[in-house]
């Protein structure tokens, strides 16, 4: 197959024009997945955080529940949640189905538990001499808690950037969730999985070529955050 | 810390902003991938579009899986290339108002070689005989499509139950399935549309066409308002009167990819 060479003309070419069907699909895309990380980063943070710093009976199991939920193959969130949001489902009347919104319930599903169980790691490896500074100094609970993700904001930081890359760079759910349709829910994933299956495979890899500039231009921003 | 606070803010303001522009009401239809992936639908809707002030939702999945959307009332209309899956759809009350909208047909592709010789034959079902006592490899959709339920009929028709190595059910959609029997070097069936869409890409060529059997119909159904309340009724019933009209049966039968016309009408 040529089309390797070609995908970079047309990526250039696709940068440069950038029409209206272009635009609207990096749209869709970003505007899904940032709701959608910024969802599950005020779940998954809070989540991480007590998990972290609290132990009780069956924390393992939990942990290794956590665990398993990283490994949710796409298109069983996908399925899961159509089967909740289709008209014969429970929220069917809400009428959910094939709108951003629905595509943002996914990837939020999909993202928390990457980034509470990579915000847990942080706090676990934080030095607990932290909290325990903070409560002696008279800090409640909370105000301890937030100051250990002051220290540990670097780790933060990695779970949301871990969190965004994850449901920026998928299918299944955007696919089945979503419809794929134009202009709409069509993200830039999904329009790859459809010029893919069209044969348009330059147009495709060019697609994916602008997708990653996207997330690369977006990952920048959230490190100079993180440097802050 | 607080800098990031204010972005989550400003972010959360997003998701209350609506992110793409609306126009009116929107009419959600279920379609094949071979209707979407002419480019017959970037033609026909936008006329549509404007003289209803809507907006038409193309959902384009397998037509197994564009009628399970009907059935579920997950969308409004159908419009899908099985005749017989469509007759079960009406007769168990889930759609109504059935429409002829346009028709093509279906070609066998094979190699250029043409391994099982049927090359030229006008009897779709006894050829399809022939590339299976001959173990010839075959690439069925596997997908429960229009095309795949044809394949089927043929299969029945000529009295076999295929199996075996030679026998791929790839489970994709007709654009892979194409380049997939292009590199085993196979036959497969296909929608003369999406052939005619790769034939630059495609080493294939068709080698059985004409039979009656590979005649290729498309319908469009509303959707049972009885069984689904919110379903767009009017619209849909304005829909189909559309594609049936004068004007649709222009634009439909105006469109050319690579010189050739992909649908016909009955007038």
């Amino acid at each position: 197959m040529g089309y390797l060479g070609d995908s970079l003309l047309t990526a250039f070419e696709l940068i440069l024009n950038f029409d209206r069907d272009i635009r609207m699909t990096a749209w869709v895309s970003l505007y899904t997945s940032s709701c959608a990380i910024v969802i599950a980063a005020l779940l998954g943070v809070p989540i991480g955080l007590w998990l972290g710093l609290n132990r009780f009976r069956g924390r393992q199991l939990l942990l290794a529940l956590l665990n398993t939920l990283m490994a949710l193959p796409t298109v069983v969130v996908g399925l899961l949640l159509f089967g909740l949001l289709s008209r014969q489902g429970p929220l069917g009347p809400l009428g959910l189905l094939f709108t951003p919104l629905a595509m943002i319930i996914g990837q939020t599903v999909l993202a928390t538990p990457i980034v509470a169980n990579l915000v847990l790691a942080a706090v676990t490896g934080a030095d607990q001499r932290i909290i325990d500074t903070a409560l002696t100094l008279g800090a409640s609970r909370l105000q301890a808690a937030i100051q250990l993700l002051r220290e540990i904001r670097f780790g933060v930081m990695a779970a949301v950037i871990a969190g965004f890359g994850r449901v920026i760079a998928e299918v299944g759910v955007a696919m089945m969730l979503g419809g794929n349709i134009r202009n709409s829910t069509r993200t830039m994933t999904t329009a790859i999985a459809l010029e893919t299956s069209k044969g348009e495979f330059a147009f495709g890899l060019a697609l994916g070529i602008l997708l990653l500039s996207i997330a690369l231009l977006v990952n920048l921003f959230l490190n100079v955050l993180q440097q802050r | 810390m607080v800098n990031l606070l204010k972005l989550a803010i400003g972010l959360s303001l997003l998701i209350l902003t609506p992110s793409t522009g609306f126009a009116g009401e929107h009419l959600r239809l279920a379609t094949t991938t071979s209707t979407e992936n002419s480019g017959l639908l970037a033609e026909l809707l936008p006329p549509f579009e404007m003289a209803n002030d809507c907006k038409v939702d193309v959902i384009a999945v397998g037509t197994g899986k564009a009628i399970k959307l009907g059935e579920t009332g997950d969308v409004d209309v159908i419009m899908v290339h099985a005749r017989n899956k469509e007759d079960q759809f009406v007769n168990a009350g889930y759609g109504v108002d059935r429409r002829d909208v346009m028709y093509n047909d279906f070609v066998i592709l094979g190699p250029a070689n043409d391994p099982a010789g049927i090359k030229g034959s006008k009897a779709a079902a006894e050829t399809l005989s022939r590339i299976a006592a001959n173990k010839s490899t075959f690439i069925s959709r596997g997908d429960d499509s229009g095309t795949h339920s044809r394949e089927k009929q043929l299969w029945q028709k000529a009295g076999i139950i295929p199996a075996g190595d030679w026998y791929l059910e790839a489970g994709r959609g007709m654009g892979e399935v194409i380049v997939m029997a292009g590199e085993r070097q196979g036959y497969t069936m296909s929608d003369r549309g999406t052939y005619i869409a790769y034939s630059e890409k495609t080493p294939l060529k068709v080698v059985v066409e004409g039979d009656e059997g590979l005649f290729n119909p498309y319908g469009v159904i509303i959707v049972n308002p009885s069984r689904h309340a919110h379903i767009k009724f009017e619209l849909a019933k304005k829909f189909l009167d559309y594609l049936t009209s004068h004007q649709a049966k222009v634009l439909i039968t105006g469109l050319r990819k690579g010189g050739k016309q992909l649908f016909y009408v009955s007038e």
